[in-house]
């Protein structure tokens, strides 16, 4: 069952992307890669279909290659608790062109639903701030939602973290390509890489 | 206590061959995990103005960051020990999904005059492991071998996208030593 007045994954993930000008958006393994594609196919999306806990990691790497550029990584509550040591190491290299927005809606969705560790016992917004993030947010409103969305694009003032409580409820799939040597080729061309 | 190959007062300088190496292949992340054998690389790489040197918390972490930094436009090579390996094998599917140039150092235990048993079991097999996932491995098992080595091996991960491992022998780091 659904909670009452929590976030809708697909709105939340619109609105983050809905002015995004030349963010690059990194989806955790999961339904957070389906939202990205729900919000639109961009060439500057990075789908994740494996390497789970990776998610931060990715944008971590690419976040100091391109220091000019919002990064953003969308990612689930689990892909987030399995990768929470990255938390640490991003609080040491304090990027502040990169955010990370975390779509929890306390269950594995993927797989059955099973409960997740932020139902009861696991504050990541906690986790982040211990782990050096200052600007980590518990968000539960469209209008956080919305002003998160804006800060992104301050790359003077991140990294920065947003735990987003969604519902639970299951939404279409809608799958992007399965390719990653194309996604990654395709993002690096955007940029103005030649292949090798 | 750490006793290496060569005596305290004659520090090796093969970390200064993988440092100049690194630095003609312009490369610019290097995600570690702290290691004795890789400390004086370590802070070779702290102190350079074109590499960062980014501590990890576990070794996978590393190889997510070089996917990342790829698609960013920077190469990368992550320095770990033998056990990180067994840290790793599930995010080094993304090596051959995305296709990123992948360079690894790795440090050896528990396979020459080891001390500690424990270290064995993930020393032993770190090669097949690497192989495993078709991580090509090279190895240098003496200082005079080391530059030969890491030129081969950064030309190969950078030039060709072959994803490589250089283990870098117990025998050319030294037996960890514990004193009572």
């Amino acid at each position: 069952m659904s909670k009452a007045n929590l976030l809708d994954r697909r709105q939340v993930v619109s609105a983050l992307l809905a002015n995004r000008k030349d963010v690059v958006a990194i989806g955790g393994l999961g339904a957070s890669t389906n939202d990205i594609t729900a919000a639109g196919d961009h060439a500057r999306n990075f789908y994740l279909w494996g390497g789970m806990g990776g998610a931060a990691m990715i944008g971590l790497g690419l976040a100091l290659a391109q220091p000019k550029l919002p990064v953003l990584v969308i990612t689930g509550d689990g892909e987030m608790l399995m990768g929470m040591g990255s938390l640490a190491t991003i609080g040491l290299q304090k990027p502040s062109n990169l955010s990370i927005a975390v779509l929890d809606n306390e269950a594995y969705g993927e797989t059955g639903g099973q409960t997740s560790h932020t139902s009861a016992a696991a504050d990541l917004v906690g986790v982040a701030k211990a782990c050096g993030i200052a600007d980590s947010r518990a968000i539960s409103t469209m209008a956080e939602v919305e002003a998160f969305a804006r800060a992104l694009h301050d790359l003077s003032a991140g990294p920065r973290f947003a735990n987003v409580k969604i519902d639970s409820a299951n939404v279409a799939r809608i799958l992007p390509s399965r390719d990653g040597t194309y996604i990654v080729n395709r993002i690096r061309g955007d940029l103005g890489f030649q292949p090798i | 206590m750490h006793a290496r190959a060569d005596a305290s007062d004659t520090a090796p300088n093969w970390p200064d061959d993988i440092f100049a190496t690194l630095q003609r292949f312009d490369v610019r992340q290097v995600p570690y995990v702290p290691d004795a054998g890789h400390s004086k690389l370590i802070q070779r790489v702290l102190d350079s103005s074109t590499m960062r040197g980014i501590p990890l918390t576990t070794e996978e972490e590393g190889v997510a960051l070089l996917a990342g930094a790829w698609t960013g436009g920077q190469r990368g090579v992550l320095l770990m020990q033998s056990s990180g390996v067994g840290n790793c094998i599930n995010m080094l599917s993304l090596i051959p999904i995305l296709r990123f140039p992948f360079l690894t150092l790795v440090t050896m235990r528990g396979e020459w005059g080891e001390f500690n048993p424990w270290q064995v079991p993930m020393g032993s097999t770190t090669q097949g492991v690497f192989e495993l996932y078709g991580v090509k491995v090279l190895r240098a098992s003496n200082a005079a071998e080391v530059p030969a080595v890491l030129e081969a091996a950064a030309a190969q991960a950078y030039n060709a996208l072959t994803p490589t491992a250089v283990l870098l022998s117990q025998r050319l780091i030294g037996a960890k030593v514990f004193t009572k």
